[in-house]
C-alpha cells in the first residue's frame, strides 16, 4: 500500500516537470452566420495552407464540429500552437421553411434543419472540452440576443477565458461600440474575416487569451 | 365576398401567458426544471418566470429544445429572453442587493420563454424587450 502511494506520488511529480504540455483547444462559438468558419478558414489557410470547412450565406452551413490540429500562428517573434475547433452556430429555433425561402428544395431544407439541430447539441456538448473560446458575433446585428448571453454566461461559469470578436466590420451597418457595450467586461476585437482587416490585432488578442487558458 | 368583409372576418388568436414564481422550480433538479418548462411550452403557452435559470441550465434548455425540434413534427424551437436589474448602480447598492438576494433568495430577473410557433422574435436591448407575436 505504502509502495503504491509513493509510486503514484513520484509519477505525479515526474509528469508535472517532464510531461509535454498539450496544445490548447481553441473553440469558435457564436450564433449562425456570424462568420466562425470564415474566420477559421482564414486562419487555417494562412498558417496551414488548408481551409477547415465550407461557408455559405444560408445559415447553418456548418452542421458538425470541425477540427484542425496543430495550427501554429507566429506574430511578433511569438508563436502559439493550438487545436482549432469550429462549431455549428447556436440557435434556439430551427425552421426548415426559412431554408426554403433561400431557394432550397423542401427535402433538402428538412435535411439541413435536422442536421442543424444535431449540430447545436454537439456544439453545446463541446463546451466541456475547450480551453479557451473565441465568441464571434456579427457586428452589423443586435448583440443582445439571449443566445449570445447564454454562450458567454456558460463560458464564465465554466471558467473558460473568452475573447469576443466583432466580425464583418467591412459592412456599413457594423457597430463595434454596441458589442463593447453589450459585453463591457470582455476583450472585444473588430475584424473582417472576409477581407482580412485587423487580423494582426486579432492574433495579438489570441496570444493574450492563450495565457489565461488552463491546460 | 367583398375584400372589406373578408378583413373583418379575420379571427383574433388567443395567447396564454403562464406566470411562474421561482418557487415552482427552485426545489427541482436541472433535468426536471427543463422538463417542466418544455411541457408548458409544448402546450403553446408563453412562460413568464420570476428569476432566471443558471447559464448551464439555459444551455441545457437549448440542447433539449433542439433534440425535440429534431424529433417532434411541427415544433420549431423557442424564443428566450431574460430581463435583469442593470449593473449601473453604485457599489453599496450592489452590495445591499447581493445581501438581500443571499438572505431571501429574491429573484429580480424575469425570464420569458415562448414556442417559436407563437413568438416570432424577442428583440432585446439594454432598455427594453419587445416580444413580437406571429
Amino acid at each position: 500500500m505504502a509502495i503504491k502511494i509513493i509510486r503514484n506520488f513520484t509519477k505525479r511529480i515526474f509528469s508535472l516537470f517532464f510531461k509535454k504540455r498539450k496544445d490548447i483547444s481553441l473553440g469558435f462559438y457564436g450564433p449562425p452566420n456570424a462568420g466562425k468558419t470564415s474566420l477559421a478558414n482564414r486562419i487555417c489557410k494562412d498558417w496551414t495552407g488548408e481551409e477547415i470547412g465550407k461557408v455559405s450565406k444560408i445559415p447553418h452551413e456548418t452542421r458538425h464540429v470541425q477540427f484542425k490540429e496543430e495550427v501554429e500562428i507566429k506574430y511578433k517573434e511569438k508563436s502559439l500552437k493550438f487545436k482549432l475547433i469550429d462549431t455549428p452556430g447556436i440557435a434556439t429555433k430551427i425552421d426548415y421553411e426559412d431554408f426554403m425561402k433561400m431557394k432550397l428544395k423542401k427535402k433538402e431544407a428538412q435535411k439541413r434543419a435536422k442536421e442543424a439541430t444535431q449540430g447545436i447539441v454537439e456544439s453545446i456538448k463541446w463546451l466541456d472540452d475547450v480551453d479557451a473560446v473565441v465568441v464571434i458575433l456579427d457586428s452589423s446585428k443586435n448583440p443582445y440576443s439571449q443566445v449570445n448571453v447564454t454562450i458567454v454566461g456558460n463560458l464564465i461559469a465554466r471558467k473558460i477565458p473568452v475573447l469576443i470578436v466583432a466580425n464583418k466590420i467591412d459592412l456599413k451597418k457594423s457597430d463595434i461600440k454596441r458589442i463593447e457595450s453589450a459585453f463591457p467586461e470582455y476583450d472585444v476585437v473588430g475584424i473582417s474575416a472576409k477581407t482580412g482587416k485587423n487580423m494582426n490585432e486579432f492574433y495579438e488578442s489570441v496570444f493574450k487569451l492563450s495565457k489565461k487558458a488552463k491546460r | 365576398m367583398s375584400k372589406k368583409s373578408k378583413k373583418r372576418g379575420k379571427k383574433l388568436k388567443g395567447l396564454t401567458l403562464h406566470f411562474m414564481p421561482y418557487g415552482e422550480i427552485s426545489k427541482l433538479e436541472t433535468v426536471d426544471r427543463i422538463k417542466k418548462l418544455l411541457k408548458i411550452i409544448l402546450d403553446n403557452k408563453v412562460i413568464v418566470l420570476q428569476g432566471r435559470l443558471r447559464p448551464e441550465e439555459e444551455s441545457r434548455l437549448i440542447e433539449d429544445t433542439m433534440i425535440m425540434v429534431g424529433n417532434l413534427k411541427g415544433f420549431k424551437g423557442i424564443e428566450l429572453a431574460v430581463i435583469e436589474q442593470e449593473g449601473n448602480s453604485g457599489f453599496f447598492q450592489k452590495m445591499k442587493f447581493g445581501i438581500a438576494k443571499a438572505l431571501t433568495g429574491t429573484q429580480t430577473a424575469l425570464t420569458i420563454i415562448g414556442p417559436a410557433t407563437i413568438v416570432k422574435e424577442m428583440k432585446k436591448d439594454p432598455k427594453r424587450l419587445e416580444v413580437l407575436m406571429r
